[in-house]
């Protein structure tokens, strides 16, 4: 039971050296602890820091979108900037969807920042069902112009980023009014503020949402029109347009922005990964710099990592953390793929990394999400403090769960292929890819056995074996809910009203089938790490996430016949030997993810270990520390002995 | 399937119309939206709040502990005081840990506040474990003081409240030197402050210990002792004295500050429901609200609340909080009715609430604290806003999970007792109380059967049969549990290492114990209610809360052989039922709850459901939007970017 070093397993499994080397060094990237300054100060300290950012992207000639998205997550932090939007949505959607005048009219006010934009989507009353959308954008051939309006409080633009004061420029999505016909949304560039005096233009309403749970230093908007005129040149025309008389054009396909949303949820997928990883390493650092209690009476306080519930709680994470990891990358190195692919016109493999993306980002985000909290309260009393820094990571990473499409209608949209592809195994056809397990259902049915009921048993130190029992898990879960809807169906006429009352089912199906990827990617992993050790310890933590998860969802697996009761019992004691064999690679394993300490951003998770004194002078520097008697106290006080005298 | 009115249930089944009608009108108690305040505004508002709470209090005539606890928890919202702990700890221990000459000195300067105290307990090293604190206290009889230290800095006081800026006293717990000899644990009165111009006292560092993930309001505070000397009276000495030569004369018991912990830890218990409730209320309230995308082509888009997932993850929250309501109440009134046994010194009761209190304690502010997340993330993005109210009610509530003991120690203090119990059985001794199921094990053993291999099978429509389902499942892991504790001590020299090896089933016993526990009192209040309309509904709830937990434990019920393949089938699809069946009066029963909006401070939680006017207006309020144009922006913007692209 040897302890690996941290260097080996970077090496070994993540097979390269961190970015952050590039920024690590640099001054003028060291700050100021966010936690002390107040809103408005932090919005302030945001847009500092992404002017030296968009310098330093120049200096080390980073251009590429998913470089820079790295570049940011990665090397800064969870560093937010009120010109996010600006370089992501407002760049590329403008660089994407205009025709070639438009680009020559607005690219090099985008690139040369004169202008400063965001992408005005969710509105007050909607988010996710996009055709729910209430801005209206009403063409009037006499001027050759949009009027622009928000014609209901719901209908108010809510939440883009940089929208309340940073932006000049928002590209809206509205309803498309022309010839008295609704032609659906489009997309309008609008100016919301005067250049120069950044005054908000007559006709708009614009400022910040408020304060949120975290984001401090992003101005999320509201933007309210009233008659807004734009140029019809303001439309972005490169599929859609409208002629000057007000003849719509249909754009030809849109299947493109399939590719932009498999993306993004991959960053996200990415992003769970990588907050686990943050929150995992400090609580796994500071379990073993933190004494408690005794194991035996007379003997020095003991690690509180050598506790077995400190253990059971931290080391699934940790697993948990590897496996994302290699699912972000899986599906990163996917979509990189197919992407060759569609720009030669094939879609073919699309629809079900689509529909796996969207379940991935939905498990993955959920289970990062419980688990980051789930770190922060195995700090004890000061993984509360803002010097832990995982209420940080978490009120930054927890949007996840909402925003790029909310986990729960992912998980539908998953449900969805599963089950059309279950209905095509029903009929007949063949599916491919990662539910080709599906194929196996209708084999198995011709035969007067349990669905699952697998001759083979089960061998549950073998991962490749435990994969197959997912595998099962999934296709039991994915025909159920399959069986289930086809049963409301036949009970009532609405497919609609059938699919609602058996969504609870479809999100387990989607859940297994997610489970099982995931299972299945980790283990293939383990087969491409040359080094012996290392192996051994990925192995280890591959056993523990997939025996970890049949004892916390035993019942599928024991109804299902996958496992029997007996095995289930050596299950769960696998699972405790295991927290005791990973032990001693623990702190390596957490050391691997590579966080440096200026981005960790806690006290608690620091390298050297020195906690305390850290701590100490952390807390030295709290505002509150500012002056000893508060005058207000003094006053309060004095209110105080008046109102006091003899109440008890 | 009617729909029942807020004021039914809340009168048949919380007993009582709430007291927030005593403060809801009263004009002192409207205040700002404190989210829009920096962190130094809320601790200012907390100080003047806090002196407006005292003169209510003695205005309404609230004296009692408990009483103003339940005044600040329910009147006055989430309301995060400074003086806290001087009302509470500071005053009470003093109260009850002093002879009567300390008491008339000390007394009149708590009560009429001429001292400002709090309670020093944790230190940044050590928390839970007691023993372990290292701040010490050696007697020097040449003075007759007391000489204070903080010899490391570990043992720095971290953490008590109103200790950073707030107090001029604090009750410092600390090992006990006196004659070369450590006596363990004692409590001393330390002034920290001067009186008047509120300066640390020589010797002594003090300050706030920062941010934190909520109580703004509150300055947590840290304290460093530097050879710091008091009088030997300022030793609380009615259990234990230190004489004036240096003697240590021993205190008789110690047993009467488990009562204590059972109060404290009983509250957290209501906490716990209350606070879930009030997340449940916004949340459901808000989907009521809230439209979003079709059912049905061409149809208006339905509420949320209409969403089978929705349901799912809104109504089994609201039957928890329910249930915690009851057991909250259960253990207040066992708590009630055991005291006066131990005034008359009969603890023969204690030692099993006290278990279970510690269980139900993590049992209820686990599950409530990721229902309330839950709950916000089941409002979509507007959640994360402030002005939904639920990041409050979460950065407020989570700290149960650790204060008052660690949630995972808790569980291992009633797996404790669980296993103290079993073992009692197998030798043949029979236990009573919430545990006495454990005496059927020992029957059962006798046949070649299964341990819960019942021969009655279990009714899934049957809240009486389904606390039988949770009892066996109780009694099975209990049993494991044990069994897996003993197979460790056949391999093992070492007590402590079985135990540790064996902790994380001792969790899962402990957890299933509390389980039954609630779904038997769930059930039990069932009978209790006399409307039948509103029992109908909370038996549905009732059976809702069960059924849930056994969906969602179901490897354990299998495993045990207590319900069947086709049970749990039957199980997962009664549950979708019940959402169905619940679903017409999910609004009436959070307002039942009887949260008034200035109490519930959420925008998305308004009783009157005008929810988007609301937030318009609560955005217009941030201080972000005081001034149009942001200066250090447009001066970097000019500074910093070159009219070249970059792309």
């Amino acid at each position: 039971m040897c302890s690996l070093s941290r260097a080996v397993i970077t090496e070994f499994v993540f097979l390269c050296l961190s970015p952050e080397a590039l920024v690590i060094n640099d001054p003028d990237f060291q700050h100021e602890d966010l936690n002390f300054l107040s809103r408005s100060q932090r919005y302030e300290q945001a847009i500092r820091k992404s002017s030296l950012m968009v310098m330093k992207l120049r200096e080390y000639g980073i251009a590429d979108p998913e470089e820079i998205y790295w570049f940011k997550r990665t090397c800064l932090g969870n560093f937010i900037e009120p010109f996010g939007l600006h370089f992501s949505m407002f760049h590329k959607t403008i660089e994407t969807q205009t025709t070639d005048a438009q680009k020559k009219k607005w690219l090099p006010l985008v690139r040369g920042v004169k202008i400063i934009g965001t992408y005005a989507q969710t509105e007050m009353g909607h988010g996710t069902h996009l055709r729910g959308l209430e801005t209206t954008a009403t063409y009037d051939p006499a001027t050759q112009e949009f009027i622009l309006n928000s014609p209901t409080v719901t209908s108010i633009k809510w939440w883009p980023g940089g929208l309340g004061k940073t932006s000049n420029h928002a590209i809206v999505l509205a309803q498309l009014y022309t010839q008295g016909q609704c032609k659906g949304l489009h997309a309008f560039i609008v100016p919301i503020r005067q250049l120069g005096t950044h005054e908000p233009l007559p006709g708009i309403t614009v400022g910040d949402i408020g304060p949120k749970f975290g984001y401090d230093e992003m101005d999320n908007g509201y933007l309210k029109m009233d008659n807004f005129r734009i140029p019809r040149e303001n439309m972005l025309m490169k599929y859609a347009q409208v002629e000057p008389d007000g003849t719509y054009v249909k754009p030809v396909s849109d299947k493109l922005t399939y590719g932009t949303m498999v993306f993004i949820r991959s960053l996200i997928v990415g992003d769970s990964a990588r907050s686990l990883s943050r929150a995992c390493t400090i609580a796994i650092r500071y379990s073993a710099v933190r004494h408690q209690s005794e194991l035996k009476p007379g003997a020095p306080e003991p690690q509180i990592l050598d506790y077995q519930t400190q253990q059971y709680k931290l080391f699934p994470l940790l697993a948990t953390a590897y496996a994302f990891h290699f699912v972000g990358a899986y599906i990163k190195d996917t979509y990189h793929r197919i992407s060759g692919d569609i720009h030669d016109g094939d879609l073919s493999e699309l629809p079900e990394l689509h529909a796996l993306t969207a379940g991935l980002k939905a498990f993955t985000s959920w289970t990062a999400n419980a688990g980051i909290e789930e770190c922060r309260m195995a700090c004890g009393g000061h993984g509360y403090s803002r010097c832990s820094g995982i209420p940080d990571i978490y009120v930054t990473f927890t949007p996840s769960c909402t925003y790029e499409g909310e986990n729960t209608v992912m998980m539908l949209q998953t449900a969805r292929f599963l089950v059309k592809s279950y209905n095509q195994v029903s009929s007949g056809q063949r599916v491919t890819g990662m539910v080709s397990y599906l194929n196996d259902l209708s084999r198995q049915r011709i035969q007067p056995q349990h669905v699952a009921g697998r001759t083979e048993a089960v061998r549950i130190n073998d991962p490749v074996s435990l994969v197959e029992a997912y595998k099962a898990r999934a296709a039991r879960l994915v025909e159920a809910a399959a069986k289930n809807l086809q049963a409301e169906l036949n009970h009532r006429k609405s497919k609609e009203d059938a699919w609602n009352r058996t969504s609870v089912d479809l999100v387990r199906a989607s859940e297994a089938h997610c489970h099982y990827v995931i299972v299945k990617l980790f283990t293939a992993k383990l087969s491409e790490i040359s080094n012996a050790a290392v192996c051994a310890v990925l192995t280890e933590l591959c056993l523990l996430y997939a025996l970890y998860g049949i004892s916390r969802n035993a019942g599928d697996f024991l109804q299902a016949g996958i496992l029997t009761d007996t095995q289930i019992t050596q299950v769960n004691q696998r699972v405790k030997e295991l927290l005791a064999v990973i032990r001693p690679n623990a702190v390596a394993l957490v050391d691997s993810f590579d966080f440096h300490d200026v981005h960790l951003g806690s006290v608690l998770g620091r390298y050297d270990g020195n906690v305390y004194e850290n701590m100490f002078e952390w807390a030295k520097k709290s505002p509150l520390n500012k002056t000893e008697s508060v005058s207000l106290f003094h006053q309060s006080k004095q209110n105080c002995k008046s109102c006091h005298s003899g109440l008890y």
